[in-house]
Order: structure tokens, then sequence, then C-alpha cells
């Protein structure tokens, strides 16, 4: 493998204040993915009293190379856009809370209170919730035995393992190819399995993996287990048409099938969809006054980097009013 | 050719009007045969001398085999970051892309002596009663990964029964194969328990505890998160082998 340059992160390095449980925010933004990003730029221009609670910052866009989509930059390393976003929020000196899981996001009076897995609890008038996604997992026979035994959710973490082995891709979107073109450029024979017919992926990224040749592609597949004692050894999938079986020898497998939203701790707070997704109205609203969302949390389709941003930055204009119209600023 | 770029020397030096008191940086390297050696040693040569409070100190694994073995480095290169005294913070391998954050960042944790931890990791920490040595594996593509070795670096700094070390995979695939490392970050506590993923530091301080038989596995984070891909336990045994961890093997060089 050839090492990358030695990256210096001056986000990271940045000192920043710790969000206090004491006081009372007229905001708390909970998250750091481009929505909370973005409502923090623009709520912080507002100066109300904000604070930050996230686990980390950079949310699902850690787990990409490159960004091809984002407005002004052709390409662009997923890591330095964070770092310029993280920058870009912390130059507000907004204090964050970072590291701890929020847990638990409750409505006492008026004010909202958010619970976090260090013990902590910061008040807050409003709430923007851009927790994000996570990885689904395929819940399949093996899948919980051989994580990290060969099952991997980050291409960009983990595909340096698999060089000239053999490697399974599941998932027939962009997120799938570009773990693909991630896996072909260590020279991994790779495999994508879709569950659906076709593939979903933009045709820029079909047309890249088609590029490199050898890839191998069943659609319209449905992965049934996990083989393996302590690796994993061989991914078996069905045929949904002719239901026939088909066990692909693979020394890793990559799952790209899709994602949970992160609102386990607002449940029974706030209206969710069937999938967990928080409903939002197209200001970023939603049925609780004062508790906003933002972000790939809700329902808004699309989940893009752009349209995050865009809607982080709605919510927190919209959080804005809502202390204005309560005459809080 | 200068390792780091210009403007990155900059950015370091105003970095470095942060630091309080003087940190000492060991660093065991060889000329031949240790092809990460010398991408090291110009790296952390280059980071020194933008700071009068980073005193490096380069050091021969041969010739200073005493030294090496003082220090327990069993493996090149390395890097230690340490202050008044040797808190077992560790780098073996080249710490390129995002790890090289980590490394500024260790040298500003140490010189200030402050890790940071809450007071509930600090109770998790006291209950440790022998000596642990966490091996962070990492890649430098990893992005998950300098956070898996700060916690365990912040965690060295605060027990003195805890040394931490970075270990970049590609380096010592030896290592990769005899802790069956397939994704990183992966933390290896002991020899018979280890887990892939970014935990808190609190949670990490838990699982030292599982590991040495201290708490049950239940306890562990990793397994209370079942869909959280990144935090999956990849050992836990609930019958281990409780003998201290016997120090790496020298490579076969």
């Amino acid at each position: 493998m050839d090492l990358p340059g030695f990256s210096l992160d001056l986000a990271a390095l940045k000192e920043t204040t710790a969000a206090e449980p004491g006081e009372l925010y007229d905001l708390v933004i909970l998250g750091g993915g481009p929505a909370a990003m973005s409502a923090a730029v623009y709520a912080a221009r507002k100066l109300i009293k904000l604070a930050i609670v996230t686990r980390d910052f950079g949310g699902q866009m850690l787990e990409t190379s490159e960004i091809e989509n984002w407005l002004g930059a052709q390409s662009v390393r997923a890591r330095d856009l964070v770092s310029q976003f993280e920058d870009h929020v912390k130059s507000y000196e907004t204090p964050i809370a970072l590291g701890p899981s929020i847990t638990a996001v409750k409505k006492e009076d008026e004010l909202f209170k958010v619970e976090t897995d260090d013990g902590k609890t910061y008040s807050a008038r409003t709430i923007i919730l851009a927790t994000g996604k996570r990885h689904q997992p395929l819940n399949v026979p093996g899948e919980k035995e051989l994580a990290g035994r060969g099952v991997a959710y980050c291409a960009t973490c983990d595909a340096p393992f698999y060089r000239d082995k053999k490697a399974v891709v599941v998932g027939g979107g962009n997120s799938a190819f570009t773990t693909a073109l991630d896996l072909l450029k260590v020279n991994a024979r790779v495999t994508l399995v879709n569950f659906i017919e076709g593939w979903q992926a933009d045709a820029v990224l079909r047309e890249r993996v088609r590029g490199f040749g050898g890839a191998e592609f069943h659609d319209h597949h449905q992965v049934v287990r996990l083989e393996g004692k302590d690796k994993l050894q061989a991914v078996v999938v069905k045929s949904r048409k002719g239901g026939e079986e088909k066990r692909l020898a693979a020394d890793g497998v990559f799952i790209e099938i899709g994602l949970l939203p992160n609102s386990e701790p607002v449940r029974g707070l706030v209206e969710l969809n069937e999938r967990g997704e928080v409903i939002v109205d197209c200001a970023g609203k939603t049925n609780v006054p004062g508790f906003f969302a933002a972000g790939d949390v809700t329902i808004v389709p699309h989940k893009q980097i752009i349209i995050s941003a865009g809607e982080g930055a709605k919510a927190a204009l919209s959080a804005y009013a809502r202390l204005v119209e309560q005459g809080a600023v | 050719m200068a390792i780091l770029e210009d403007k990155q020397k900059e950015q370091l030096k105003e970095i470095f009007q942060r630091l309080d008191k003087e940190v000492q940086v060991l660093l065991f390297s060889q000329e031949f045969e240790c092809p990460h050696c010398k991408l090291t040693r110009e790296m952390i040569e280059e980071v020194a001398a933008l700071s009068d409070k980073i005193k490096l100190s380069p050091l021969d694994f041969v010739r200073h085999q005493d030294e090496a073995e003082k220090h327990g480095v069993d493996k090149i290169p390395a890097l230690i970051i340490r202050g008044e005294k040797d808190y077992g913070i560790r780098y073996f391998g080249v710490p390129a892309g995002y790890e090289f954050t980590s490394v500024i960042e260790d040298l500003l944790m140490v010189s200030s002596g402050k890790h940071g931890l809450a007071p509930e990791t600090l109770a998790e920490l006291e209950k440790i009663d022998q000596p642990v040595r966490l091996q962070v594996f990492v890649s430098p593509t990893c992005p998950y990964c300098p956070k898996a070795v700060r916690a365990a670096h912040k965690l060295a700094l605060a027990s003195d029964l805890i040394s931490a070390d970075m270990v970049e995979t590609t380096g010592f695939p030896h290592l990769v194969q005899k802790f069956e490392v397939s994704g990183v970050p992966h933390t290896q506590i002991t020899d018979d328990y280890g887990f892939v993923g970014p935990v808190a530091e609190k949670d990490l301080a838990t699982e030292i505890l599982i590991a040495l038989g201290k708490k049950p596995p239940t306890d562990s984070v990793l397994h209370q998160r079942d869909h959280e891909h990144e935090r999956k336990p990849e050992k836990s045994k609930t019958t281990r082998d409780k003998k201290p961890r016997q120090p790496a093997k020298k490579p076969k060089r």
C-alpha cells in the first residue's frame, strides 16, 4: 500500500469550549454531520446562545474518500471537506460537547433536556436533531459472528486488507459502487450483489466500476447467510427469480444496503414515519413546537451532503424564527 | 525533499505556541531494512524543529538495544512521546495520513499533562490493577482510527498501568496476522480480547476491565449496541486466560 502524506487536521486541533450542562441554551444542535454543521453556522451568526452535542464531526462523510458533487469542487477529499466545515463551525467559538452519544431528549415544561451517555443533561429552548443515519445490517446468520472478521462496513478503512483477495459488496446504490471502486483499486476481485433487479447507482459510477473489468454482478439476489468459522469464507446468495442458491467464495463482504435513522433518542417525543425517520415540514419543523430536525434523520428524500447542508440551514433559520416569536431572543 | 508543506509548518508553529512544558520524543529507527524508518525520522525531525519545547532523541534500534528494551520497543519505526515521565504513549510504524494529527494532539496533551477524561472514566481506570498494553491497529486512510488512538493514549496518560501503541498495519503484517486484524481501528487489549471500531474513552476503560475479567462481558458497549457496525466485539470469551499479557515477540527481520 502506498502511504498517503501527512494530513494536518487543523479543525480537530482547534481549541473549543465545552458545552455546560448547567446553562440554558437558546438552541442545542444534536449531531455533527453536514446538516448539523450547516445549522451551527447559520445559528451562530444570529448570536444566540448555542451549543452542539455530537459524538464526532463529519458523520457519514467520513466513510467516503472523494466527494464529486459538492458544488464548486469537482473532486474534494471527504476528510478535507469535513475539516473545512468543522473549522467554519468552530470559528464562531460555539460551545461543544464532543464525544458523548445522545441517549434521550425529553420535554419538561417548555424546555428540552438532552441526556448523554456520560451522564450529563443539556437544557435548551429549541432543538435541532441532525443525528443522521447509520448502516443497516443485513440481519442474516453469520453477520454478527463475523463482524470485523471479514464482515466490513467502511471501505475507506478496510479495503486495503483485501488486496488481491475476493470481496463481495452487497448493495446497488452509490455507496455500494464507491465501495466496489475502493476494492478494485487494491486489485480485489469484486462481486456485487443487489436485492432488486438492476442497479441504482449513478451511471457515472457504474461505468467506472465496469471500466475496471473483472467485477461480477448479481442483481435480483438476496444474501441468505454468511459462512465461515473464525473468518468469513463465503457469502451465500439466492436468486429472487429462480430461487437457486449460489455460494460466493469471499474473504470479505462489505454491506452497503441502506441506512437506519439515529432517531432512537427522540422516539416517543416527536412523530416518526414507519422507517423511524423524523417527520418534518418544508421548514424543518416537527410536530413538537421548538423541536426541529434536518438531514438524513428526517423524511427528506435523497440523502446527499448538499441537501443535508441546505436542510440544516433551514432548520436553524426556523429555530431562530421560533425564538424571536417567543420573545426569547 | 521536505516531508511537510511550508503551509503546514507555519500552521504547526502557531499551534505549538500552546505547548506548555517540554515534550520529549524518542525515535527508534534504523536506516537499513526498515522502509518506513526514513519517512518517520524525516517527519518527526521537521516537526521537532518547529518548537524549542519539543526535544527529539533519535536512537538506533540495534546500537541502543538496551534503551529499546527499557522502553518496550520491539519493532521499528517507533516514536515515544513523553513528558516528565514515560506515560506509555507509543507509535509503531509511520503515523501518516490521519494519524499525523494524533501525533500533534499527543504532543499538546503531554505538554499540558491534561488528558481531559471524565470522572466516570477515571473511576473505571482505578479498578485496573495490572499492567495493560493496548495495541490500536490503524490504517492511514481510516478516518475513525485517530479517535481510537487518542482514546487509548489519553488512558495511558491517566493511568500508570496502561501503555498504548498505535500500530500501523502495513508495517507489521505479522501482528495483523497474529491478531487476525481485518478491519480498523482494531484495539487489542490482551492476547485474546480485541475489538473493531472506535469507542468512547469510558467504554474503552470498561472494555479493559472486561478483558481483564473484572467485569462481565454483558457490560460491554459492544454487546449492547448490536446494530452499530463499528462496535462489534471481535472476541468475547467468557472464560479466558487471565495471565498478564506477554510482551510481543520481536519481529523477524
